[in-house]
């Protein structure tokens, strides 16, 4: 027989070689991703009472807090919306958010015993968990219904571009959560700093308030945490002509969101070769 | 025939940290307090130490091997403990890269490292299918025209919907084999899987795999068990510390690996603990009466095997088992820590455990043996499991085989002292 050729094959393994097919691969392998995302929704609400329950009261004890406290006693400006309903219209972008990076930064750790017996492209993994929090955004979104019904609060035409903000939430969480993944790989101990993280971001992003009230001159600085340009985009939609969207804010986080999910794609994809020999 | 895998100088590095081996991973304050000692080095003795970090030890797990398969082989892999075969599949099999060389393949490949991988226990068995099916590669249309047959196969149509935590551990090996023997692809990797399951299920899944590789398929079965390499593959590849030993026909290979002359007097041996388990095996020997190590044993004395092994958290339902085999591959010997306790598990504390197996005189017949250890909990799970553990030989020294000469193995596998009774009349 003839010598096979190099093109004779169509897959060489190499050091250091990245990927020629990945994203055809990663595209082949779309139904592992709906598989696992499917398979973390069931187990989450398998066999759990409160798992429902759970989603419902942590955002809205949260609320009622939130507007005790800024609201009643800060008393800080609301324009012409109910303070509940601010709230509520950022919990919604930052549980997404906080669900999504904290599920998603665990998840290589917590899916080891796959990661080092089979193949697939690893990136299906932590996107599936982020796509699990859209099931505990969704029941928040129909307390957020609820909430405009019974204070009477009509939206505006805004809300149909939600879910591009809703996007870029999920761009945030995924970036976020790509980096803190491959660094829990190597070092544990970013377990300890992620629930840290967003204990501390509730409060320096516009949850319990309205970014308004920040002095315009920090503005900028300000919004150069992603989160503030996602939550304003959410009130944005939610509550209409009520809250103006600050541009100049918007875009520089837009910048960092974009910055942030291209860094953890490429830091995930750098060590993800590697990510069985660690974990 | 045409070569659908071509390994060229393929190598695989392991760097080897020796300092903190009770810890199970780096954090990151180990790493800034590294770097930080060592910039304080360099500070102070201006470069003159050239010494790197003398904890990290570099190790080949495998290294220049080089090789080529054909279409429709079936290829045995043999070795023992650590000598590269389970990296050799997951380079193949992609999950992890190598560090050196290249491997060219054609067509898909696929790896059963493991039964069950990704397997939930909340989820029902037809979820997993899907879900296990998934992972291993397969589209949903695909694991839909192949269910009834995987259900079939497996034996458990009447459980479908029950979550698999239900199911007996029988059943959980069979439907996780059973997912991954419907795979169809043109190479198939096996890791020693079958290790698990009951005999007949066993062979059974050996037909299967003889069967897919009838029509073209390309088999790479790595096993300790080499009767079951024999059956199954025509061919065999022998590493050893990393390095292609032999390559050819199954029958001489495997003789050469059970002859291995150049194997070091390797009475005692330590593990790595594993990683993640609660019991793992640490260190095991041999000795004779007096207490020497010795790989060589006087059937006629009674000789010791000790093992230690490490506890992390108290357990009070985990087997310690010994199992010998013998140079024709057959398990001569099961005995378990509970034995000497009245069949109750003793109770394990954490911290270092040592133990002492004692093996009567004119018991093994002299033949070559392997110890395979194992920490289990009885027939559910096994926690850590060393396949290759220690050899020894038994060397006759005027047991009643004497007179029987080489080939006593062939005849039987223990002497123990019968009683006989002649009837005097």
């Amino acid at each position: 027989m003839n010598p096979n050729t190099n093109s004779d094959y169509d897959l060489i393994i190499e050091a250091g070689r990245t990927e020629l097919h990945y994203w055809k691969d990663l595209w082949r392998y779309r139904e592992l991703f709906l598989f696992l995302a499917w398979r973390d929704v069931l187990v989450r609400y398998k066999q759990t009472v409160i798992g429902i329950a759970w989603s419902v009261i942590r955002p809205l004890l949260t609320m009622v807090v939130f507007t005790i406290i800024f609201g009643k006693l800060a008393k800080l400006p609301s324009g012409h919306v109910p303070y509940p309903v601010l709230v509520f219209a950022a919990m919604l972008p930052w549980q997404f958010f906080a669900n999504g990076l904290s599920d998603s930064s665990g998840s290589l750790i917590s899916n080891a015993n796959m990661l080092t017996k089979v193949y697939f492209p690893r990136l299906v993994i932590p996107a599936s968990t982020v796509i699990v929090s859209l099931v505990d955004f969704a029941i928040s979104f129909a307390i957020l219904i609820v909430l405009m019904i019974c204070y009477r609060f009509t939206p505006s035409w805004h809300i149909i571009i939600l879910p591009l903000f809703l996007f870029l939430a999920f761009m945030v969480s995924f970036g976020s959560g790509l980096v803190l993944a491959t660094l829990n790989v190597k070092y544990r101990d970013f377990r300890y700093i992620v629930p840290f993280v967003l204990q501390l971001g509730l409060y320096i992003s516009p949850v319990g308030f309205s970014s308004s009230i920040i002095p315009e001159k920090w503005r900028l600085l300000y919004s150069l945490n992603p989160m503030v340009g996602v939550i304003d985009g959410f009130r944005w939609a939610i509550l209409g002509g009520n809250e103006q969207i600050y541009w100049p804010g918007f875009i520089a986080s837009s910048l960092v969101m974009a910055l942030l999910l291209l860094a953890g794609l490429w830091y995930f994809r750098k060590t993800e070769r590697v990510f069985a020999d660690f974990i | 025939m045409k070569t659908v895998i071509k390994i060229e100088n393929l190598g695989k590095k392991y760097m080897l940290r020796h300092e903190h081996q009770e810890r199970r991973y780096t954090a990151l304050r180990d790493v800034i307090m590294n770097s930080v000692k060592e910039a304080g080095r360099r500070l102070f003795k201006r470069g003159a130490v050239k010494n790197k970090d003398s904890t990290v030890e570099e190790f080949w797990a495998l290294k220049n091997v080089s090789f080529d398969i054909c279409q429709g082989d079936r290829i045995g892999i043999i070795g023992r403990n650590g000598a590269g075969k389970t990296t050799l599949l997951k380079i193949l099999s992609r999950i992890t890269e190598p560090s050196k060389g290249r491997v060219s393949s054609k067509g898909r490949v696929a790896s059963l490292l493991e039964v069950g991988t990704g397997f939930h226990p909340e989820l029902t068995g037809s979820e997993n299918i899907y879900l296990n099916g998934a992972i291993l590669g397969m589209s949903r249309v695909e694991i839909k025209k192949k269910f009834d047959e995987i259900v079939a196969f497996a034996e458990v149509e009447r459980f479908l919907d029950t979550p698999v935590k239900r199911y007996s551990s029988g059943m959980y090996v069979r439907l996780a084999f059973a997912v991954a023997a419907h795979l169809e692809s043109e190479i198939l990797l096996v890791d020693e899987v079958l290790a698990v399951g009951d005999i007949v299920f066993q062979k059974k899944c050996l037909g299967k795999m003889s069967d897919l590789t009838k029509d073209g398929r390309t088999l790479l079965f790595v096993s300790h068990n080499i009767p079951m390499v024999r059956t199954l593959c025509p061919q065999a590849i022998l590493l050893d510390r990393g390095k292609l030993a032999a390559q050819g026909e199954a029958a001489s290979v495997i003789e050469q690996y059970l002859s291995d002359k150049n194997e070091i007097a390797s009475a005692a041996v330590e593990f790595i603990p594993r990683p993640g388990a609660n019991v793992s095996f640490t260190r095991a020997w041999i000795t004779d009466d007096q207490g020497n190590l010795t790989v060589n044993v006087d059937v006629l004395k009674p000789f010791m095997i000790g093992l230690e092994f490490q506890v992390i958290s108290l357990t009070a339902n985990t087997e310690v088992t010994v199992v010998l085999e013998n140079s024709l591959g057959v398990k001569v010997l099961f005995s378990s820590l509970s034995d000497g306790n009245n069949k109750e598990f003793a109770e394990l504390k954490p911290g270092l455990r040592k133990t002492s197996v004692w093996l009567k005189a004119n018991f093994l017949v002299p033949d070559r043996y392997v110890v395979r250890l194992y920490a289990h909990h009885p027939n559910t799970y096994v926690i850590d499991a060393r396949e290759d553990a220690l050899r020894f030989n038994v060397v006759e020294t005027g047991s009643t085989m004497l007179r029987y000469g080489q080939g006593a193995n062939n005849w039987c596998c223990v002497l123990g002292g019968t009683k006989w009774e002649l009837n005097k009349k």
